[in-house]
């Protein structure tokens, strides 16, 4: 991994000095709109969520399952734009978490990708998240990142040969999002007994910290997660109960329990795996 | 990364991905790459494996019905300044169109890397009818996934697929298109990729499916070019298709690319025209960006967010367009003009009344833009034009725009239910 401050690293390393990994919770920007994303996101950070993974709404988002296709689609009904998404990561870095965008790359490359990481950096965002974006095309991300000193993440599956993930590992900066699953994001029973040899791989393809994402939903699983990897990425768990609330504040109420829930679940993990490895 | 010098080589049809100058590429997600190599590899082998591609030729001459003919179409051409039109026949292709020619050689791909189900995304249906029939020939379990609202418009195709013995899944999300019939193919694709290959229908997508569809349809072109100068003693001057993905045009223009006196012209849709926003016009009124794996031309809002297109052809309806394309019109080979759905739908009739030939609504593009290139180049001009399809599965379209039916068989037609409204 690149060398430099890493916002998300940081965090990362200072919750495994306290002996657990990280609960890194996703929203998307403008659902149910930009401020009460905002909130959603601020309840997380206060019940137990460490780092806030901000999606930017995407009229084709390939790598999401129904439960985050359809808040996507209520944002850009209610005509989120992707410039609000540098006040909302303003309004909630200032709740200490770092603020990691994730976006597809089109909206990025639309807007400028240089002029994308210079707002987000000015913003106090810690970097981004490119679900579609490998390292092979993303030369002037990449660039774009060292000149604005954020962090970028890249994704590895399953499927992933240890060529490709030593090349991921060096090109990410953070740490390196670890696909639990093949798949799309969503609620899953279990999760593949691959996400664990995943983490194992990525780590010996020389990553200097692996987050698992994709399928993970309850406190065991969170737990089971946090015993080998360095955070567990959660998304379609705190979307849905703001999909299923029946008013803004009982959405805000059931997001800040499903954290507290998971967050109970990332710290009672046995970090055994982790400590020896 | 590193990119074809064009200075250096001596042909502009060598290109094999994943750029076409600026155009193209892979940004896919990871979970896809494995996949995406495995079918560049096993396609750089196959292609130049006699045991494919005897297998591809014996196919096509015993199956498809290659090679397709080339007509003439005199009556036509005289709505077209007199130029002589000849049209290369796709239509009569098995299946109806030239889609069959791409799914053969992917089916056998799918065969030869050992996975036993393919997907595929369709519009009009064309595609989708191509697959499920490959998949029925080759033994393949097979999902064909379609906008609900293209499932309405091509009710017919859809009963084709089921007849054939594939299971069609109507994708209810976003404009309900092909757009999203390729996203929604693409989440089954990352969830299934160890027993499915996705057979991709159009030269747009990530690498290796431009280049290999291409290749796979470049057959039309070398049949027609030899065709045209046998009949005609020399060259075209100029070639016409319609360009949704572009497959049918790649496949026609790709043997001419070399022929500098010949002109190329794509037909894009116009839908009620360009300049109403509802259309398709990705080139002409497009910006590059991402869309499905590739950088190309789209259409797309300020934001980046893909801009709904809109077409009376559902083969057309799609606000993307291969990264080929993009090039071959930025480097001023190929040229790309809107024709509207009004425009498509009389030259439609045209041919219809006047050579007892029924076309697909996508390829009445290419003849809208044949009657306007033979007004521009006189009656000393040939025009080739790829009859892409046949129309069968637009009768109940055109029947509507004509106004043809009965009031009380139209009021029956309307109580038809869509597949799944």
């Amino acid at each position: 991994m690149s060398a430099g401050r890493s916002r998300a690293g940081d965090r990362l390393d200072a919750l495994r000095a306290e002996g657990h990994a990280a609960l890194i919770g996703y929203l998307p920007v403008g659902f149910p709109d930009v401020a009460g994303s905002v909130a959603a996101a601020t309840a997380m950070v206060e019940a137990g969520v460490d780092i806030i993974e901000l999606g930017i709404a995407y009229s084709d988002p390939v790598m999401d399952g129904p439960v985050i296709q359809h808040a996507v689609e209520r944002a850009l009904e209610g005509g989120v734009r992707v410039r609000d998404v540098f006040g909302a990561v303003e309004g909630i870095a200032a709740t200490g978490a770092p603020v990691l965008v994730m976006s597809y790359f089109n909206p990025v490359l639309r807007y400028g990708v240089d002029a994308f990481a210079r707002d987000l950096a000015s913003a106090g965002g810690a970097g981004l998240i490119t679900p579609d974006l490998i390292p092979d095309e993303a030369g002037e991300w990449i660039a774009a990142a060292d000149a604005h000193d954020l962090d970028r993440v890249f994704l590895v599956a399953p499927s992933s040969s240890p060529e490709r993930l030593a090349s991921t590992a060096a090109a990410s900066r953070g740490f390196v999002y670890a696909a639990s699953t093949m798949g799309v994001t969503g609620e899953r029973t279990s999760l593949g007994e691959r996400a664990a040899e995943l983490v194992t791989a990525t780590r010996q393809a020389g990553a200097a910290r692996v987050c698992v994402g994709l399928g993970v939903s309850t406190a065991g699983q969170a737990a089971q997660v946090a015993g080998y990897a360095d955070g567990v990425i959660v998304g379609s768990a705190f979307v849905r109960p703001m999909l299923e609330a029946s008013s803004p504040a009982q959405g805000l109420e059931a997001v800040a329990a499903v954290a507290r829930d998971l967050s109970a679940g990332v710290r009672g993990a046995d970090r055994a795996e982790a400590r020896t490895r | 990364m590193d990119q074809p010098d064009r200075s250096l080589a001596d042909s502009l049809a060598t290109l094999e991905g994943p750029y076409f100058g600026d155009f193209g590429g892979r940004f896919v997600p990871e979970a896809l790459i494995a996949a995406l190599d495995e079918l560049d590899t096993e396609y750089s082998k196959a292609k130049v494996d006699p045991g494919f591609t005897d297998e591809l030729q014996r196919l096509h001459r015993t199956y498809t019905g290659r090679p397709s003919i080339i007509t003439e179409v005199p009556r036509f051409a005289r709505e077209a300044g007199g130029a002589r039109i000849i049209l290369k026949r796709e239509d009569l292709n098995h299946t109806g169109s030239h889609k069959i020619n791409n799914v053969l050689g992917q089916a056998l791909l799918t065969k030869r890397i050992g996975k036993t189900r393919v997907i595929a995304e369709t519009g009009a249906g064309q595609h989708g009818v191509a697959t499920a029939t490959a998949a029925a020939l080759f033994d393949l379990d097979c999902v064909i996934y379609m906008g609900e609202e293209d499932t309405r418009r091509q009710a017919l195709n859809v009963a084709r697929m089921r007849l054939l013995g594939a299971e069609v899944i109507p994708v209810t999300t976003g404009s309900r298109t092909l757009k999203d019939a390729i996203n929604e193919a693409l989440r089954d694709w990352v969830t299934n990729v160890e027993t499915t290959n996705y057979v991709f229908g159009t030269v747009a997508g990530p690498h290796p499916f431009p280049a290999m569809v291409r290749d796979l349809q470049r057959i039309i072109g070398e049949e027609a070019r030899a065709q045209v100068l046998d009949l005609v003693g020399r060259l075209p001057d100029a070639v016409a298709a319609c360009v949704g993905g572009g497959s049918n045009a790649i496949g026609i223009f790709h043997a001419f690319l070399d022929d500098a006196g010949v002109r190329l012209i794509g037909l894009e849709a116009g839908g009620d025209g360009v300049e109403t926003g509802r259309h398709a016009a990705t080139i002409t009124a497009g910006a590059p960006g991402v869309l499905h794996g590739a950088r190309s031309y789209l259409l797309q809002d300020e934001d980046g967010q893909t801009v709904e297109s809109h077409s009376i052809s559902a083969g057309l309806d799609y606000p993307g367009v291969g990264p080929e394309h993009s090039w071959l019109s930025s480097i001023h080979r190929a040229e790309y003009r809107p024709i509207t759905d009004a425009q498509a739908m009389d030259a439609f009739k045209i041919l219809c009344r006047t050579e007892g030939i029924i076309p697909a609504i996508e390829s009445a593009h290419a003849l809208a833009g044949a009657i306007d290139l033979g007004r521009e180049l006189g009656p000393d001009a040939v025009i080739l034009v790829n009859l892409s399809g046949r129309g069968d599965k637009d009768v109940e379209t055109a029947a509507r725009w004509f106004d043809l039916l009965d009031h009380d068989v139209a009021e029956k037609v309307a109580e038809i239910p869509g597949e799944q409204k």
